[in-house]
């Protein structure tokens, strides 16, 4: 999924991976004011700010009930990038290791992991495992989309690690490193850089997928949605909220993704 | 004068390309030698045996006392004191000039930052770029670049230094630049084998010249004997093409 390309040398090479099936990122070339994605970020920003003043009753009582889903949300987004980045950073080195059953051990991961859907996943860890060992909704939550991403997150790791020009290694093992030194003072640091925007189109993912928790009763976002419209059958309201209010983050973080990405560009370093 | 490195009947195979093929080569303390041929010839695999980037198939190589081809040797001892030069300068992007230099003093030789730093800016001075030292790679010209990775080499202190077409990558108005720093280097006494076709270089610095062709070492000798009267038919006609 990762694909790799570097631009001609010489002056500052930059390399990119772009991620094909991720989020949307906006186009650097759509700069006009209406670009695609500020139709659909204003648009809806504007829908979540008038509904609820045209329309107090129902969109304001929704609103009223969903920051609890929201807080819930980015808790288990965050937490769950954090683990499967520590996931993705072993996992890369993992799949570039000279060590035979390391490397097979990783790889094998990667495959199973990406094979698997992740609302089965979550399932067989909440339910299935759960008959043996009790774990706490959000626990098994943060444990799927971790142990999920971090295959992922694996795969990005190793794409940059990969992308960096073989004379980087040869040079430092030639100035005395180990390939522990060489890694960790040469290669990773490189890496960062590449990866950062991926990085991010993976965190985009993991938000709108995080909405896949509230199969296991954990009141993220959509859970919440869901208890309201249950409540008083504003099915359509509720729902259209919850939707809105998704795409309000998406399109925000896409855009802070593309930024990024742009920023990364320009500097060269 | 104490035999540096010795290469004894050395081969390296990569699957079915037999790149190097029986080599033996002498390189005494403080000698200066060039390796010459065509592309594809194995020069640059040979030298790359020498700190082991690239693990010889079969014979030996020493270093001194040290046997490089050992594969229980300790590898990493050997290159702190085995200088490389590429093709390609190889300078890590994201550190500065001074950066690149202080580093594997620092991390592999334990040395305290501010001596390191201020060893690099001595050998950045010495290679003319004392004003660069806060400057990336990619603000850099070709030249300075490698000049930047000859110091960075240095600063390990080696007692050999492995140049693998150190101008081959440079424009015509730099090359001279970083060859002034490989002669005062040779100058200096420093043990250099230097895989390069700058003639002006090899009748200034080299003791010896050595040809190499499709994997084998054809023909050693003096500059003089080996530009001017060449005994083999294939030295011949390749310096015809290149002179
Ligand atoms: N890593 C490798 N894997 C497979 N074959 C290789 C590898 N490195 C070199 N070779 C082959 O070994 C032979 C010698 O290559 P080498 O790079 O040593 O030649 P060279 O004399 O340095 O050439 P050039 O002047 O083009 O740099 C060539 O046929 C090359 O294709
Ligand atoms: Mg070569």
């Amino acid at each position: 999924m990762a694909q790799v390309d570097q631009a001609g040398k010489p002056g500052p090479t930059t390399t990119h991976i772009t991620i094909s099936d991720g989020a949307l990122i906006p186009d650097k070339g759509e700069g006009s004011f209406f670009s695609a994605w500020r139709i659909s970020f204003f648009g809806a920003l504007g829908l979540v700010v008038l509904l609820p003043v045209l329309s107090p009753d129902p969109y304001l009582n929704i609103l009223r009930f969903l920051p609890d889903g929201i807080l819930r949300t980015f808790q288990v987004t965050l937490i769950s990038i954090f683990f499967s980045l520590i996931i993705g950073l072993i996992t890369g080195l993992g799949r570039i290791s000279r060590n035979v059953f390391i490397n097979r051990l990783a790889t094998v991961y990667v495959e199973v992991i990406r094979g698997i859907p992740l609302l089965v996943q979550l399932f067989y860890i909440y339910f299935a495992l759960g008959r043996f060992l009790s774990l706490d909704r959000m626990v098994a939550a943060i444990l799927a989309m971790s142990v999920c991403y971090g295959a992922y997150m694996g795969e990005i790791f190793r794409a940059g690690i990969q992308s960096i020009p073989k004379g980087q290694m040869e040079a430092a093992l030639a100035l005395g490193m180990s390939r522990r030194q060489a890694l960790q003072l040469v290669i990773l640091p490189q890496t960062m850089k590449i990866i950062l925007p991926p990085i991010g189109n993976e965190f985009i993912a993991l938000l709108k997928d995080s909405s896949l928790v509230s199969i296991v009763a954990v009141s993220d976002l959509l859970r919440r949605g869901r208890e309201y419209a249950a409540t008083t059958f504003q099915y359509f309201e509720a729902y259209t909220m919850v939707a809105l209010i998704y795409l309000v983050f998406t399109l925000f973080f896409s855009k802070l993704v593309a930024l990024m990405e742009e920023r990364l560009d320009h500097s060269g370093r | 004068m104490a035999d540096r490195i010795r290469i004894t009947n050395v081969s390296k195979s990569f699957r079915t390309v037999e790149a190097v093929r029986n080599a033996s080569l002498t390189v005494q303390t403080g000698q200066v030698v060039l390796i010459i041929g065509p592309s594809g010839s194995g020069k640059s695999t040979l030298l790359r045996c020498v700190n082991r980037l690239e693990t010889a198939t079969s014979g030996e190589i020493w270093i001194d006392d040290q046997l490089v081809t050992d594969p229980k040797g300790n590898i990493r001892q050997i290159r702190e004191e085995v200088g490389m030069v590429f093709q390609n300068f190889n300078l890590f992007p994201h550190l500065t000039a001074l950066q690149n230099i202080a580093l594997s003093p620092r991390k592999v030789k334990g040395i305290p930052r501010a001596q390191a730093e201020e060893r690099a800016r001595v050998l950045l001075t010495r290679v003319g770029l004392a004003e660069k030292e806060d400057s990336y790679p990619d603000q850099l010209s070709g030249g300075q670049q490698q000049r930047v990775a000859i110091a960075r080499a240095l600063a390990m202190d080696p007692k050999v230094m492995l140049f693998d077409e150190p101008t081959s990558a440079l424009d015509p108005e730099m090359i001279k630049e970083v060859l002034d720093v490989m002669l005062s280097l040779a100058a200096e006494g420093m043990t250099m084998l230097v895989v390069s076709h700058e003639m002006g270089f090899a009748r200034a610095a080299a003791d010896l010249v050595v040809f190499m062709d499709q994997g084998e070492i054809i023909e050693t000798g003096t500059p003089e004997q080996l530009f001017d009267s060449p005994k083999e038919e294939r030295t011949r006609r390749f310096l015809k093409h290149i002179l």
